[in-house]
């Protein structure tokens, strides 16, 4: 029945009741979650993830995984919850979306997080899919700086993502499902200190004029989101915002752990 | 710009903001659906100077609201409920109906899932300027919006968000008229519930809403006497309650509860599909579903259950034991129950009499039938869908109380609709005798199971039975052809220089030049049917150096000029094609592009989309490469002309040169398609002469000439075509406009092969498109000519229509072209008269890089839903111009009828009945029924009838299908309902009128 469904009515709203650039209600929890360093739970409208970090942790002996005698390697795990997802099949951890998905998050962290000063050694960032009704990648983006931030890892700075749209020639932003499955789209990530934007992901074809249009808000909405990210980590972790916001390479606390 | 938000929801409120369910996919697995919305403050009332809402918002309602309404008189507006909408839509359309109102957004939604065409009527309502029409989005607001409770049906959750929203608005308005010191206190503007749901007016009450049903609210209006009339049956109810329903017998069964028909369909027990009504048996009708091969056949009318043509039905299938074969007798409707009264017959002998007449006719013939013929059998036991729209008909006169002719008292009558398909509609009116003789529309309300015909509501008339005006137009709204003019949003798209409008003067800096190929030196010209004004195709060829051949189509460049999401876009996607009658033509784009600035005429520059090709001598491509172009065509030719210059010895100039070039490889392209098993097909075309525009009374009817010419231009329209269609599938893989049709399932023909084999002793070979062409090549009669073109009819009658699909849509293997013997197709070469030629326009203009590719054109959903309008648009267009076509041949038979003392012409049997036969005169294009008033001999089995001989003594006379016979032409005017019928009886081998 989703084409019965009008995504922009006449009246500028959208099927859920937004209007274009409005964003869905956003909430940040910080809980420890077994023995992880840094752990956050996301949920951006009814989108939901948990996003656990580990490490910096010397690679163990024996394992497969590589490691650079220079800087830490990042190992990204992406897992779907088997209920709330609506997915008409069971992802197990190898499926392919899957592992494109962990795949992308690992390389736009790559660059962010200052591996140089961890060689040999292995930082994981475990993602749990809890419940699922569009921007997954953002979603999983912004929770991972979250969790990486609350575990004291050095970052050179914040990575801020959010999805946009175009439905006509309206730009929308923060697709529902309903949305996602109607027009193209595109991610956008952001760092908001330098406020370049260090990630682009399309998966349909986009008009160039409008590709400018949405990329323009996306990025606008990336420092909203940021303020809001950043009001969350404040009330966490006190000034170590602050203080990486102030450079890169200033911090490398890693905050006691809490029980 | 606008600001970037983040909406806040409160975590309480998620109550009645989130929904979580459970949904079954296709797969039948089941799946968690989650849905959340955020509600709002500022959804404005809509109302001018409101205090309470945001003041920049716009308003539509006046302050006071309207107070012409006698019941209202401090003023009003109405908010009607979705069964408003869906039932008396033509009312609210009238142009006295003028209340002030205000639509919510849950009403809009239910009309959206009810009925799209109505829906898009409520849209065309909404942005009118003359109305005052406020949508109110009372599912955002937050003091309107609700949740459906646990025991809540859906219906009687929107009915309680209406009322909802209707009080808010009350409460509302008291606020925004606060008394103003000074002034005596005036009450504030009510809004008015309008309900025909007398639960729902009582709960209103109840709440203290004001509330009022149609008709009541109608009565009380200044212009009550104009709009009385146009009040669907629906809504009639309270002031004539139905006289003794109750106690009347039910002539049909119920139909199941909707939840029923599709767990029973899901499961297989139950088969859904289109109703299709049986042109020459108005008691049969058949349901193609997937399941069988043979449609459904439903015999009898308990059995149609109240079906009516289009609908989707859901029937259930009898046992295999009680399978029937369909009749082999014509049973005309008007014949049968003429004597039925229009009003509600009470008395019961009157039901006998019908029930009596209608199971003779439908008597023993089922039953005899070899087991062979028999297909599955069923009954309606639901439909899913209405189809219901506005009819063409004519009140029967017979139906009309005699004491009542002049009166204007309100009475009901029958209205015959036009269409052979539908049943006759029952109609009550107080203008009965001053409709008899015209042409009127009237809508299907319902159809009780008490009332052996539906009900249904005078909406206008058409003019004066076959006045040239009345038909025309009546066959625009049979075949729902949009043609209204165009409007001024649309004009206003058009270049503004108009018929002045020349290409600019090449120059890099212009844009018309950007990356256009100057092809202005070519010798290219036009060739199209005589009096063509829309020339979109023209055509070059010349010989290169290296002894090949360049040969180009140019095509007229619409998209220079029709832009994606402009008013006059939406016109042509809307209307999908140019309709063609014979004396009119409906255009899809305004005449100024159509006839002059995209109409490639000779001797001007016009901007083009060119396909050049480079090929060998023997007509195989070598290269092909696509480009907007600038071009002035040397010459505008007509077929006939054309093929003159061409074989004409004498001339020897450029142009003539390229026509007999072009020639030579259009020869080898169709020789090489054949090849490769395109189809012959036929269909039966003729022209009709009208000899001058005053009078346009046609003088003769004649079959289409067909020229060299003809093929030559039609070879290298489908070489363009293939060709872009290649192009753009390989740029836009999921959503290219592509034209595919389908091969017809080999049963199709099983009927057409078994007369051929029995009655002329020839094989029909339908294994692939090839083998038909083969064995269509060899349908040969050495005696009768005409006789294969019989046969290619009857051959195209067994296929499948083709039709345009998106790319991503369907699988790769089922892209091919059946009768082109294509593996791809589409259609580039009509842009001016095809929308889906301006689509596949733009996506070769981003495929060649020319512009980016318009977002709406990336999603594989909007195309699906224009490839939707567009076949269906497409497939009406063609109705609409044969029926156009059909009305002139019956005038010209009329005409020749008054000067000749009698028209006889020679015609083949099609088929054949227990009571007529079915022929075909091909001169005519016409088709037509032999009735004999007594039983013939039958043999089904072999397709004949004996008949007696006119001369006593003479043995009985044998007439089979595919047999030449003479028959009379006479054109009669059906008494009771005006309407022009042809009439066919037999001079030889036997005068039937004997008989
Ligand atoms: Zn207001």
């Amino acid at each position: 029945m989703s084409s019965r469904v009008e995504l922009i009515n006449a009246g500028l709203l959208r099927s859920d009741g937004r209007r274009p650039y409005e964003l869905r209600t956003i909430s940040i929890n910080f809980g420890a979650q077994g023995t992880a360093d840094g752990s956050v739970t996301y949920s951006h409208g009814l989108t939901q993830v948990r996003v656990s970090v580990q490490g910096p942790h010397e690679a163990k002996p024996g394992t497969r995984r590589e490691t650079f005698h220079d800087r830490a390697t990042l190992n990204v795990e992406v897992q779907l919850a088997p209920f709330g997802v609506g997915e008409r099949r069971r992802r197990g951890r190898g499926d392919k979306r899957l592992l494109e998905l962990a795949a992308t998050i690992k390389s736009t962290f790559e660059p962010v997080v200052q591996t140089h000063l961890y060689p040999r050694s292995t930082i994981d960032i475990f993602i749990h899919v809890l419940q699922l009704d569009g921007g997954l990648l953002p979603a999983c983006i912004n929770a991972s700086t979250l969790a990486l931030a609350t575990a004291g890892i050095p970052l050179f700075d914040f990575v801020c993502a959010i999805s946009g749209g175009v439905h006509g020639t309206q730009p929308l932003l923060d697709l529902t499902t309903v949305e996602e499955n109607d027009v193209p789209s595109v991610v956008v990530g952001v760092m908001p200190r330098t406020g370049r934007a260090t990630l682009v992901q399309m998966e349909t074809r986009l008009h160039m004029d409008r590709f400018e249009d949405v990329f323009r808000v996306a990025c606008d909405a990336g420092k909203v989101l940021w303020s809001e990210m950043r009001d969350a980590l404040r009330e966490r972790t006190g000034d170590l915002v602050d203080k990486l916001e102030a450079g890169p390479g200033m911090v490398a606390v890693k905050e006691t752990e809490e029980t | 710009m606008p600001e970037i938000t983040i909406l806040k929801r409160p975590r309480e409120e998620a109550v009645i903001t989130q929904r979580m369910f459970f949904k079954k996919t296709a797969r039948g697995k089941v799946i968690k659906v989650l849905r959340e919305r955020y509600l709002r403050d500022d959804i404005s009332c809509g109302v001018d100077g409101c205090r309470v809402c945001d003041a920049s918002a716009q308003t539509v309602l006046s302050r006071s609201g309207d107070t012409t309404h006698k019941n209202f008189p401090t003023g009003h507006y109405i908010l009607p409920d979705t069964n408003v909408f869906l039932a008396q839509m033509d009312l609210i359309e009238s142009n006295y109906f003028t209340p002030p109102i205000i639509i919510l957004q849950t009403v809009m939604e239910e009309v959206r899932h009810r009925s799209l065409p109505l829906y898009s009527r409520l849209k065309a309502l909404t942005t009118t300027d003359e109305l005052k029409v406020w949508v109110f989005y009372n599912e955002f607001r937050s003091e309107t919006a609700i949740v459906r409770e646990n025991d809540e049906t859906p219906n009687d959750r929107n009915d309680r968000g209406i009322r909802k929203a209707a009080e808010w608005y009350n409460a509302h308005l008291k606020l925004a008229h606060p008394p103003i010191r000074g002034q005596p206190n005036l009450a504030p503007p009510k809004v008015v519930l309008i309900t025909d749901d007398f639960a729902n007016r009582q709960k209103a009450d109840k709440e203290k809403i004001p509330c009022i049903s149609v008709r009541n609210y109608v009565d009380g209006m200044k212009n009550s006497d104009q709009l009385l009339d146009l009040l669907s049956a629906t809504g009639s109810d309270e002031v004539e309650p139905t006289r003794a329903v109750a106690g009347r017998t039910a002539l049909y069964a119920d139909y199941l509860p909707m939840s029923t028909l599709l767990a029973g369909v899901k499961a297989g027990q139950l088969h859904q599909g289109h109703f299709n009504a049986n042109q020459y048996n108005y008691l049969e009708g058949t349901v193609p579903v997937p399941a069988f091969t043979k449609p459904v056949l439903l015999v009898g009318r308990e059995n149609m259950n109240r079906a009516v043509q289009g609908d989707v039905v859901v029937v259930e299938v009898f046992d295999e034991r009680e399978w029937k074969a369909p009749t082999d007798e014509v049973i005309d409707q008007e014949a049968t129950l003429k004597n039925d009264d229009a009003e509600d017959s009470e008395e019961e002998g009157d039901d006998l009499m019908v029930h009596e007449h209608e199971s003779k006719a439908l008597r023993a013939e089922h039953t005899k039938k070899a087991p062979t013929e028999k297909q599955p059998t069923g009954r309606v036991v639901g439909i899913i869908k209405r189809n219901w729209r506005a009819y063409v008909c004519h009140i029967d006169s017979t139906s009309l109380t005699s004491s009542n002719a002049t009166s204007l008292g309100l009475q009901t009558v029958f209205a015959t609709p036009v269409s052979r398909l539908l049943p006759r509609i029952r109609l009550r009116t107080r203008q009965a005798p001053s409709l008899v003789g015209n042409k009127i529309l009237v809508t299907i309300d319902r159809w009780e199971i008490t009332s052996r015909y539906p009900e249904g509501h005078f909406v206008r008339t058409l003019g004066k039975a076959e006045s040239k005006e009345a038909e025309q137009e009546s066959l625009l709204l049979e075949f729902e052809v949009p043609y209204r003019p165009f409007g001024k949003a649309i004009l206003d798209c058009l270049p503004p220089e108009g018929e002045q409008w020349v290409v600019p003067p090449k120059s890099a800096a212009i844009p018309e030049w950007r990356d256009r190929t100057d092809l202005r030196d070519l010798i290219i010209c036009s060739i199209d049917p005589p009096g063509c004004q829309d020339i979109d195709d023209a055509l070059h060829a010349r010989r290169l150096t290296n002894g090949n051949i360049e040969a180009g189509v140019h095509i007229a460049d619409v998209s220079h000029f029709v832009h994606p999401e402009t008013a006059m876009d939406s016109e042509a996607a809307a209307r999908g094609s140019t309709v063609y009658l014979v004396d009119k033509r409906i255009d899809m784009l305004p005449a100024l592009l159509g006839t002059n600035l995209c109409s490639l005429r000779p001797h001007v520059e016009r901007l083009a989309f060119s396909v050049i090709w480079e090929m060998t001598v023997d007509a195989e491509i070598v290269d092909v490469r696509f480009t907007k172009s600038v071009i002035a065509s040397k010459a505008a030719f007509e077929y006939g002309e054309a093929q003159l210059r061409k074989d004409d010895p004498n001339l020897n100039d450029k142009l003539t040169q390229s026509i007999r070039l072009l020639n030579s490889l259009a020869q080898k392209l169709k020789a090489k398609r054949m090849a490769a098993g395109a189809l012959n097909l036929a269909s039966p075309e003729v022209k009709i002469h009208l000899d001058s525009s005053e009078s346009s009374d046609p003088v003769d009817v004649e079959q289409k000439a067909l020229h060299e010419t003809n093929s030559l231009v039609e070879e290298f329209m489908l070489l363009a075509n293939t060709s872009v269609a290649e192009k753009t599938q390989g740029s836009f893989p999921q959503t290219s406009v592509l034209r595919r049709h389908l091969p017809p399932p080999p049963t199709n023909f099983e009927k057409l092969q078994d007369i051929l084999q029995k009655r002329k002793g020839l094989k029909l070979d339908v294994s692939s498109s090839g083998a038909l062409a083969d064995s269509l090549d060899k349908c040969l009669d050495p005696k009768e000519p005409a006789f294969n073109t019989l046969v290619r009819i009857m051959a195209t009658r067994c296929m499948l229509s083709a039709e345009y699909f998106s790319s991503g849509s369907v699988s790769r293997d089922t892209f091919g072209h059946y009768g082109l013997a294509s593996p791809i197709y589409t259609h580039f070469t009509s842009p001016i008269r095809r929308y889906a030629d301006v689509l596949v326009h733009r996506q070769l203009a981003a495929a060649i890089g020319y512009t980016p590719l318009h977002p709406s054109l990336h999603s594989k959903m909007h195309v699906e839903r224009i490839m939707e309008v567009v076949n269906r648009r497409h497939r009406m267009a063609q109705m609409a111009g044969r029926a156009s076509v059909e009305f002139y041949v019956g005038l010209a038979l009329k005409g020749r009828n008054e000067r000749e003392k009698e028209v006889t012409e020679d015609a083949f049997v099609i088929r054949t009945f227990r009571n007529g036969l079915g022929v075909f005169v091909s001169k005519l294009g016409l088709e037509g029924l032999v009735m004999f008033k007594r039983d013939t001999q039958f043999d089904a089995e072999n397709y004949t009838i004996s008949v007696p001989s006119s001369d006593i003594g003479q043995p009985d006379v044998t007439i089979s299908v595919f047999d030449k016979v003479t028959v009379r032409i006479e054109v009669e005017k059906d008494k009771n309902t005006q309407r022009g019928r042809v009439k066919m009886t037999l001079v030889s081998p036997v005068d039937s009128r004997a008989l």
